[in-house]
């Protein structure tokens, strides 16, 4: 088996439902469904892209060297994490070893990435579907309940009631709507102390970086730094206090955007002290990240290996539309270890559009779908980054690898210690392995790694430093670029997974495939019938809502898409209203991996 | 008696209320409504909540920010195209696909068509919506000129909102397209162009000055990246690095600062913090219409700028040997700030009794 849809029990009528674009996301991304309003549940659902932009087909023939200034433009909200991740794939390609400073420099700034983008995501989009406003439309049993029940944290974050918490992420009425939209600013001046500029940094090179460290620098990073974990402080708690009461008050809520635990970590923040970009010993220098590269299946950690890793990465067609490369030419036969590379992995893609009317029986989507191979079995899995942190927490935690006094993973759990600030005294905080890989958790996750990237960054300010007080100042390496070579780069965008790979040929790019975490996340059914994360995870997903098919809002299949953070530069579709009434009944076809 | 005057803070708005309609569904990567969220002169919540005295009501619909999903997201689109809706401002985010150079499917798109139940494509929006809007602005350089997404051997044949509707184009307000480019483009030259368009809408402010790339005059057209560049000091004394992660100036090292429209080294990049040439980041022309192709590859020198340097050297070395005598003399203090019985000021004091009494009333 592939996956872990079951066959359904015998459904009702079924009524379709769009939504067509997905908004508070990043991207154009569209849900279509199937929904059986009188079980309450939905039983199929299509992710589909609208966007096709070509980055592979235009990056060939381009300098290596300017391959992470264009694939910053990838994405809008993450793209610094592509032009890291570029960086990465071109050291490796052009043999370098930045000086530790540069790597400490672009840590800091990734921290900052991390810090700024959830919160605005979670705080001004995510929460939205959990505010006073949204409630009292979909769910007033729930709203009523909230008034009554005092929130368990109110002494440290002032909100007397869950309700008062929800009033306060009221879009733009709300108080901590407004806040957490003033701290996502303060994180981005963070970030562009140390990268330059957002979404699209100025100051990351191959080699190194090309901003100029003294006190000052981290200086201003620091005080920022505190503020922020004084928020954290507040909003971590806030957080808990909501979710927590979510399955409180929804009995059986934790089966919303449930599925099989196959989570996917390709590790983040490279440590100097190990890495040195060489492909031979990437499986040890992965190791040392302050995030663990990780694969979990139900709950079992597969590998650390990022060379297993990579060689299982497999890109499969199906509904996208793409013409195949079956008879296309194969750049990179083995490995530089000398193990066979798969014709299906990004190294070895040839990218053809082909543009065409929108199918669902067919093709239906600009998204490709990439698996994992898990040579244990034979599978080929729809791995989930769920939502970023959740996939990173939870491999870092198992891995037990981390320990480096303000983070510390106990191998069931992750220790996160906030010192002091100016108005709240120190706290640890304790991610622990949740029961499932769901909506709740997923974001429950993102606000812990908000504090998990804060700690990280204390770290590595205090590392900084260090350098600079031994008057180790450069932060740039010179090179060559070769004329034929190759490279990978793995890094952990926000919202999970993010992989370049590069061929190198007569110094210039011969292919380039970046794999950001929309990809695995929203892909659609595969060549092998096998849906992708979105689908899976509202296919089956029970429903919520007190509204009917009239008024349906469709909140909890909106709170399961939100829940991944969607970043497609690509598209789900609902359509709302009265919906359309179809004579289909429900066809097992998910069951079947070779069914098309 | 002095003439009554109206203030402008009570003054009501020649127009109550204006939409603003993001289409977000060019080929971008939405790089430019992010950028906006950090805006703080004005912010987002300045302007939607009226802040900012004599706007008008502002209603704002992107859709990385809205409250409403799917349809009832796509309600104001759809109402703006029936006429329906009152007067609305179009933003348009990332570059224009050419629809018509294959046989079917889409590139770009927004939303399903209820008929056919394929997607309805960008193009189609910007054709139904630009004719019945009051101004139609670009942000950032995919929707300005093109940027990234048009560049060589790209397989969606894209273009900027000008090379689409054409340059000569005006809004049924008489407005041309304002292009406000940057890659992405820069917070508050988005949100202070916006605050100019609602001004004038107002009746508060006369109609935009836009340069002939479209641009807003006071932002673009007065200085390179140069001229604003705090680096700026070592080229004229041909301090040239030619590695990064130094001080001084980058122009060998890739930086097209000198001939670029754009104000990102003197503003910063929020809140005055960040920028590219001023921070240590190559500036790679990512605001000007021959965006990315003309100044790749990014990390070599830029064509002209190997003679312009040459020229300068002489000159730069001089100067920098002379001021070097001027520094080293600034660097001491006066010789009459010293301990001791003797006051060598120039000060003649009568009253201190043996020349180094000290003062008393």
């Amino acid at each position: 088996m592939t996956t872990t849809l079951k066959p359904p029990p015998a459904t009702g009528k079924l009524i379709e439902k769009s939504w067509d674009p997905i908004t508070r996301i990043v991207g154009s991304l569209g849900i279509h469904t199937k929904i059986d309003f009188e079980n309450r549940v939905v039983k199929e659902c299509y992710s589909t892209s609208s966007i096709f932009r070509g980055y592979s087909v235009f990056l060939k023939g381009k300098d290596p060297r300017d391959a992470h200034f264009i694939t910053s433009r990838i994405c809008g909200i993450c793209g610094d994490n592509h032009a890291t991740c570029a960086t990465y794939a071109q050291n490796m390609a052009f043999g370098i070893k930045p000086p530790p400073l540069a790597e400490w420099i672009v840590n800091l700034g990734e921290a900052a990435e991390y810090m700024f983008d959830h919160n605005l995501f979670q705080d001004n989009m995510v929460c939205v579907d959990f505010c006073e406003e949204m409630v009292r439309e979909t769910n007033p049993g729930v709203l009523s309940k909230a008034e009554q029940t005092p929130a368990p944290h109110s002494n440290l974050h002032g909100y007397k009631t869950i309700a008062d918490i929800m009033r306060a992420l009221n879009p733009f009425s709300g108080d901590f709507y407004r806040q957490a939209l003033q701290v996502s600013r303060l994180a981005r001046e963070m970030f562009c102390l140390m990268e330059g500029r957002h979404v699209h940094p100025s100051t990351l090179y191959p080699g190194g970086v090309g901003t100029v460290p003294s006190p000052q620098l981290f200086t201003d990073y620091l005080v920022r730094l505190m503020k922020y974990i004084e928020f954290m402080k507040k909003c971590l708690p806030l957080h808990d206090d909501l979710f927590d009461f979510w399955y409180e008050a929804l009995p059986g809520y934790e089966k919303v955007g449930d599925r099989r635990i196959q989570l996917a970590c390709w590790g983040s923040f490279n440590s100097p002290d190990d890495c040195d970009y060489t492909y031979k010993r990437m499986g040890d220098w992965g190791k040392s990240m302050t995030v663990t590269p990780g694969i979990v299946i139900d709950g079992k950690l597969v590998t650390t290996n990022l060379v297993d890793i990579n060689l299982g990465i497999r890109i499969l067609l199906g509904s996208s539309y793409y013409q195949d490369w079956e008879d296309q030419e194969i750049f990179v036969a083995k490995d530089p270890l000398g193990n066979p590379v798969d014709r299906r992995h990004p190294w070895n893609q040839t990218t053809t559009p082909k543009p065409q009317n929108r199918d669902f029986s067919d093709k239906y989507s600009w998204v490709m779908s990439p698996r994992w191979f898990d040579k244990r079995t034979g599978d080929n899995l729809a791995m989930d980054t769920g939502g970023g942190p959740l996939a990173r927490l939870w491999a870092t935690a198992l891995a037990g690898l981390v320990d480096n006094g303000y983070i510390k993973a106990t191998g069931q759990s992750v220790k996160i210690l906030l010192p002091k600030t100016a108005l709240m005294p120190e706290m640890e905080v304790e991610w622990r392995v949740p029961k499932w890989s769901n909506t709740i958790e997923r974001d429950r996750a993102r606000t812990y790694f908000q504090a998990y990237a804060a700690a990280a960054a204390m770290h590595f300010v205090e590392r900084a430093l260090k350098e600079l007080h031994a008057g180790n100042t450069r932060t740039w390496t010179d090179f060559k670029v070769p004329d034929e070579a190759i490279g990978c780069g793995f890094h952990e965008s926000v919202r999970g997974v993010l992989s370049h790979h590069v061929v190198i040929r007569d110094g210039k790019i011969a292919n380039y495939h970046p794999y950001p975490p929309t990809c695995w996340n929203a892909s659609p059914r595969d060549s092998l019938g096998t849906a992708g994360p979105y689908e899976d995870a509202v296919q089956d997903s029970p429903l919520f809502e007190e509204n009917g098919p009239d008024t349906f809002k469709g909140v909890d299949i909106m709170r399961t898409v939100r829940s991944f953070d969607p970043c497609l530069p690509c598209g789900v579709h609902m359509y709302t209203g009265e919906g359309k009434l179809l004579e289909v009944h429900y066809n097992p076809m998910w069951g079947n991996p070779n069914a098309k | 008696m002095p003439e009554q005057q109206t203030i402008q803070a009570r003054r009501s708005p020649d127009v109550k209320e204006v939409h603003i309609l993001w289409l977000t569904s060019g080929l971008g990567c939405d790089g430019d409504s992010v950028s906006v969220t950090g805006a703080s002169l004005p912010s987002i919540e300045d302007v939607v909540m009226g802040a900012i005295p004599g706007l008008p009501k502002v209603y704002l619909h992107n859709p990385v920010l809205a409250y409403d999903a799917g349809e009832e997201f796509m309600k104001a689109f759809h109402q703006a195209d029936e006429g329906t809706l009152g007067p609305f401002v179009l933003v348009v985010e990332g570059s224009i696909p050419n629809e018509e150079i294959k046989a079917e499917g889409y590139w770009a798109a927004m939303g399903t068509d209820e008929n056919t139940g394929q997607p309805i494509t960008t193009c189609h929006w910007i054709d139904r919506l630009a004719p019945k809007a009051v101004a139609v602005v670009g942000a950032g350089t995919c929707a300005t000129y093109g940027g990234i997404h048009a560049t060589v051997g790209n397989p969606t044949g894209c273009m900027g909102l000008a090379d689409y509707l054409g340059w000569g184009w005006k809004s049924v307000a008489g407005i041309p397209i304002v292009n406000v480019p940057g890659c992405p483009v820069q917070p508050d030259n988005f949100m202070e162009t916006l605050l100019y368009l609602l001004n004038q809408v107002a009746g508060l402010a006369p109609m935009i000055p836009l340069d002939d790339q479209l641009r807003p005059r006071w932002l673009f057209s007065d200085a390179t990246v140069h001229e604003g560049c705090d680096r700026a000091g070592y080229y004229e004394q041909s301090h040239f690095t030619k590695e990064y992660g130094r001080p001084e100036c980058l122009v060998k090292i890739g930086c097209w600062g000198p001939v670029v429209n754009c104000n990102v080294a003197k503003r910063g990049w929020m809140g005055g913090i960040g920028g590219c040439p001023n921070v240590g980041g190559i500036c790679i022309a990512c605001t000007m219409p021959g965006f990315p192709d003309k100044f790749m590859p990014f990390m070599d020198e830029p064509m002209g700028a190997n003679l312009s340097t040459a020229g300068v050297a002489l000159y730069g070395h001089l100067i920098h040997w002379l001021r070097g005598f001027t520094n080293k003399s600034a660097n001491k203090e006066p010789k009459w700030r010293h301990t001791g019985p003797e006051l060598t000021t120039g000060y003649e004091p009568a009253t201190y009794g043996n020349g180094h009494e000290r003062s008393r009333k």
